[in-house]
């Protein structure tokens, strides 16, 4: 056996992957331990939750798919439902080719490992000072992914059996964004994409209602960048 | 065994959606799909924001003011101390708080 010592690098790029997932930890264990509750009172136990958060691992899906599942939904309803709650992966993908572009073997787990959450914490790029970036990536994707997995497991194990409540929890996954944005807001001058976000989701949120924003929104977003894209290339 | 097969569909389809533009532009990359990739993470953070507010109702009590404070706090704590682990937590404790003492 040959062992070699994590050098300071490695240290630190372990100790900042595992800081920047905290707020995650938080939101996935709670939003999991839901998930496996929901699961588990749908009929599929434990193993299910498991293989559902270790696979599928999209979190609004999983809470769809409790339903496509104890519905008895068809191989196609499956595959379009699956298609309409996970189409913005292509845009976080989209904006993640160049940040992935040189992360060898890891680049497929990163793919993989993408979600809403892990997105908002690499899409500006940045990685701590002194840390390995690639790794920092993988480390972050990883933690992200255990945590919602061991919270499937622990929501289908204990059930609605905890001692305190922790109503109004699911507001980390809330703060998460909204830090996120604040924080890429305070980075930059140009606060046209930033604002087209807002005002865009939010006009379709009006106009569709809560349950069918999503796509149009999503198509208005791309739209209006489109449109402005000679005026934003020249203020870059 | 028909849930495993569902279970693999839900699977398979996001992977796939998570790879397809990485594979259908792995060579090069067009100009326009640079250009995507660099003006939209800010446009779809502040779609999810929205998203994850989207039921909350500003008619009903009571009237999204936990929501508007929470916000306040994370936007507040984050302009002030720029670490996001504080704003969250901050904004979060606060939902907490409102939410469990209004009910």
């Amino acid at each position: 056996m040959h062992f070699k010592a994590l050098s300071e690098k490695d240290r630190k790029t372990v100790q900042q992957a595992f800081y920047s997932s905290i707020p995650v930890l938080a939101g996935y264990l709670i939003l999991g331990m839901g998930f496996g509750i929901l699961l588990r009172n749908a009929g599929y136990g434990v193993w299910w939750a498991a293989a559902m958060s270790l696979f599928i691992y999209a979190g609004s899906m999983q809470y769809v798919g409790v339903g496509l599942l104890s519905g008895g939904a068809s191989l196609l309803t499956t595959v379009l439902t699956t298609v309409m709650v996970n189409a913005r992966h292509l845009f976080y993908s989209i904006s993640m080719i160049e940040t992935y572009k040189n992360t060898g073997k890891a680049k497929p787990y990163l793919i993989f490992a993408l979600t809403d959450e892990t997105y908002s914490l690499l899409c500006d790029r940045k990685t701590p000072e002194g840390t390995d970036g690639n790794r920092y990536r993988f480390l972050l994707s990883l933690f992200n992914h255990s945590y919602w997995v061991a919270g499937s497991i622990l929501g289908s194990l204990l059930g609605a059996a905890l001692p305190f409540s922790t109503e109004g929890i699911e507001f980390s996954m809330t703060a998460l964004f909204i830090a996120s944005f604040t924080e890429q807001w305070l980075n930059t001058k140009e606060h046209v994409p930033a604002l087209i976000g807002l005002l865009c989701t939010l006009l379709c949120l009006l106009v569709f209602g809560p349950e069918r924003f999503l796509i149009p929104a999503m198509l208005g977003i791309t739209l209006a960048l489109t449109l402005l894209r000679g005026r934003e290339e020249s203020a870059a | 065994m028909r849930a495993a097969l569902l279970i693999a569909t839900m699977s398979i389809v996001t992977i796939g959606l998570r790879a397809l533009p990485f594979l259908a532009f792995k060579s090069r990359t067009p100009p326009y799909v640079a250009y995507l990739g660099r003006v939209l993470p800010p446009a779809i953070i502040g779609m999810l924001v929205i998203y994850c507010l989207k039921d909350v109702s500003l008619l009903s009590p009571p009237f999204a003011i936990p929501e508007f404070l929470a916000v306040a706090c994370v936007v507040a704590a984050q302009v002030w101390k720029r670490n996001s682990l504080l704003s969250i937590l901050s904004g979060t404790v606060v939902y907490m708080v409102l939410i469990q003492l209004l009910h």
